[in-house]
């Protein structure tokens, strides 16, 4: 494997949204940020690859006029993927091994505010037995924070449970606010990562699985998937995690987390204040990563864990480990 | 194994498909989602079953298939080991419990959808007979092979400051564009930035309403939605003072005698109809000025 590195990390957050600027006006300066921070000269990125989804903001081919803010001339090397950016920077770091380019931009960007988000969401769903009876992001969060809190499992059950039977205090209370924003991440190999920064925050292992699209099909008071997402990515093994940034945008989302993960009382979880204080959905998971790395690159951690989820009930799970080298 | 189990709810069946470890599968996928194996042995199961967790919904939304306080539930169907998930018609949210017996209330009308299951409602009785157990005759059941499923979602749109910009003055019989600060193209309508060098561009500059057809098409095919007769044209329409064309209806001329080159200049909406969309400009129509020559546009085709 080549190692890979984040180098910068730029985002915007604006919470309740932003009823003044595009998904470009937004998004520009935060490429511009994390390019500028990486010291790179624009032409020499090898590959762009981007996270957004056209439900957000109910604009078809969103994701072709976003590419306004990066300047695709002469042409480049592009690609997209209709998930959190977090998928993106996996497919950026799987480019990178192919050994013929040293570094690549990310991005993801979600203007939420323009839709009904729990709505938006049921366009994920399957479209025999899920999407018809339109369950809404809220309820389906809520029948795994019971199915959390009846276990005995869950170290609040009675938080969980409130949460289930009054499906509108989630606006206020354990849930993510609507956010539109964006992130962007430059990512480097070898000695471009040590000619660029000082301290990288290395990517010691990346890996992302996923269960079950129904909800009725797996158990939903933990997550396979995070663990084993973690185990693969090297989190179990070696240095202790000191830094965690969770993908939680629902309580509970970050009780079952904190279990599959293995985090213990001594590591700091999401002292970015996680997706739980701002969740610019398709950059949030993004936002995870950037953070973790952030906090290796600033030297106030060696080892940090970052994770990123995607569809109903936390059913897919993407786990980045990064740590600072000698 | 999803056509047959929708065939079977327009028959009030419900079907599960069983692995080969036992497990029954409902609804049933054609892949068993623990091995991946392929699913091809059908059972029926219960009409009853046991919620396995809840949610109440006390305010429903539009799209919800009860329009009054409901519950949303996971149900494990007699017979079944996987839970469907479905909706619940309680009294209210004290009488739900997990655990307790609910069975299915089918609609009337049924044309092999999950919502053939009108929802499920409370009921006690205990589980009665074997279910899950014998293999139904797969070819007994002819699948269903198409299902619709119409999704409606509601936007707000938000032009964003430059487009807002654009739209707030042309209501004004203005065309305001803006001039990229470093390669100095002017863009209209303008987006905020520049596409080419991905720098933000926030120089405003008002463009003529007249212009040059760069290139066009004759649309001949109706399609639905379509709020124009067939045949009618869409041009690329380079504004005077523009650098990149502009997209909209060249009209006032028969269609086969539109050509590249052709100077035209914009037919205004009358004062009631202004307003911030580019429907403002009803078309664009021939101002009779010579045509501009190929050599002058060919940068500016598209």
């Amino acid at each position: 494997m080549r190692d890979v590195a984040v180098v910068s990390f730029a985002k915007a957050e604006l919470i309740g949204g932003d009823n003044t600027r595009n998904e470009v006006e937004i998004l520009m300066p935060v490429v511009h940020e994390a390019i500028e921070r990486a010291g790179i000269d624009k032409r020499e990125i090898g590959f762009t690859c981007s996270g957004s989804c056209d439900y957000l903001q109910g604009q078809p081919f969103a994701f072709v006029t976003a590419l306004d803010a990066i300047g695709a001339w002469p042409p480049i090397e592009e690609s997209h993927v209709e998930m959190d950016a977090a998928w993106a920077l996996y497919e950026a770091w799987v480019r990178l091994q192919h050994g013929d380019i040293d570094s690549a931009l990310v991005y993801g960007f979600g203007k939420p505010s323009l839709g009904s988000l729990p709505d938006v969401f049921v366009a994920q769903l399957d479209p025999y037995y899920l999407q018809p009876l339109w369950p809404d992001a809220h309820s389906l969060a809520a029948l795994q924070a019971r199915a959390l809190a009846e276990s005995g499992v869950a170290p609040d059950a009675r938080s969980a449970t409130a949460v289930s039977t009054v499906p509108t205090a989630l606006q206020s209370e354990g849930v993510a606010p609507i956010t539109d924003g964006a992130a962007a991440v430059v990512l480097a190999a070898g000695d471009v990562a040590q000619r660029l920064s000082p301290r990288p925050a290395w990517i010691a292992g990346v890996d992302h699985r996923s269960e079950p699209h129904h909800p009725g099909m797996r158990d939903l008071t933990r997550s396979a998937s995070a663990e084993l997402a973690a185990e693969r990515a090297g989190a179990f093994a070696g240095a202790p995690i000191e830094v965690a940034e969770l993908h939680a945008q629902y309580a509970h989302e970050e009780a079952i987390l904190r279990s599959a993960l293995r985090l213990g009382a001594g590591v700091r979880v999401n002292p970015s204040g996680g997706a739980l204080a701002a969740n610019p959905v398709m950059a949030t998971g993004l936002i995870r990563i950037g953070e973790a790395a952030q906090r290796v690159i600033d030297g106030e951690a060696t080892r940090a864990l970052a994770h990123a989820a995607s569809g109903p009930c936390l059913q897919q799970n993407l786990v980045c480990v990064l740590e600072a080298r000698a | 194994m999803v056509g047959r189990f929708l065939a079977g709810l327009r028959d009030r069946r419900v079907f599960g498909a069983r692995a080969r470890d036992g497990r029954v599968i409902v609804p049933p996928l054609d892949a068993d989602p623990r091995t991946g194996e392929t699913l091809d042995v059908l059972v029926e199961v219960g009409q009853f079953g046991i919620v396995t967790s809840w949610t109440w919904v006390p305010e429903p939304r539009p799209n919800h298939p009860l329009q009054r306080p409901f519950a949303f539930a996971l149900i494990l169907l007699d017979g079944a080991d996987t839970a469907i998930l479905h909706v619940l018609d309680a009294p209210d949210a004290s009488s739900v419990r997990t655990g307790m017996r609910v069975r299915i209330r089918w609609r009337a009308e049924r044309e092999g959808s999950i919502r053939d299951i009108e929802c499920f409602e409370p009921n006690p009785e205990p589980a009665r007979g074997q279910y899950g157990v014998q293999p139904v005759d797969v070819d007994s059941i002819a699948p269903l092979s198409q299902i619709v499923t119409p999704v409606r979602l509601d936007y707000t749109v938000n032009p964003g400051r430059a487009t807002a910009r654009f739209l707030n003055a042309i209501a004004q019989r203005r065309i305001i564009g803006q001039r990229c600060p470093a390669c100095r193209k002017v863009y209209v309508p303008p987006r905020g930035s520049c596409p080419t060098c991905a720098v933000a561009s926030d120089e405003e500059v008002e463009v003529a309403a007249t212009g040059t057809v760069t290139s066009f098409c004759i649309v001949r095919v109706p399609y639905p939605g379509q709020t124009i007769r067939p045949p009618y044209c869409s041009a690329s329409i380079l504004l005077d003072g523009a650098d990149i064309p502009f997209l909209h209806l060249v009209s006032d001329i028969p269609v086969d005698d539109v050509r590249m080159g052709l100077r035209v200049e914009a037919a205004w909406a009358p004062d009631a109809e202004l307003g911030p969309t580019v429907e403002s400009i009803r078309w664009f129509r021939p101002s009779g000025e010579p045509d501009v020559p190929f050599e002058q546009i060919k940068e500016h085709l598209v």
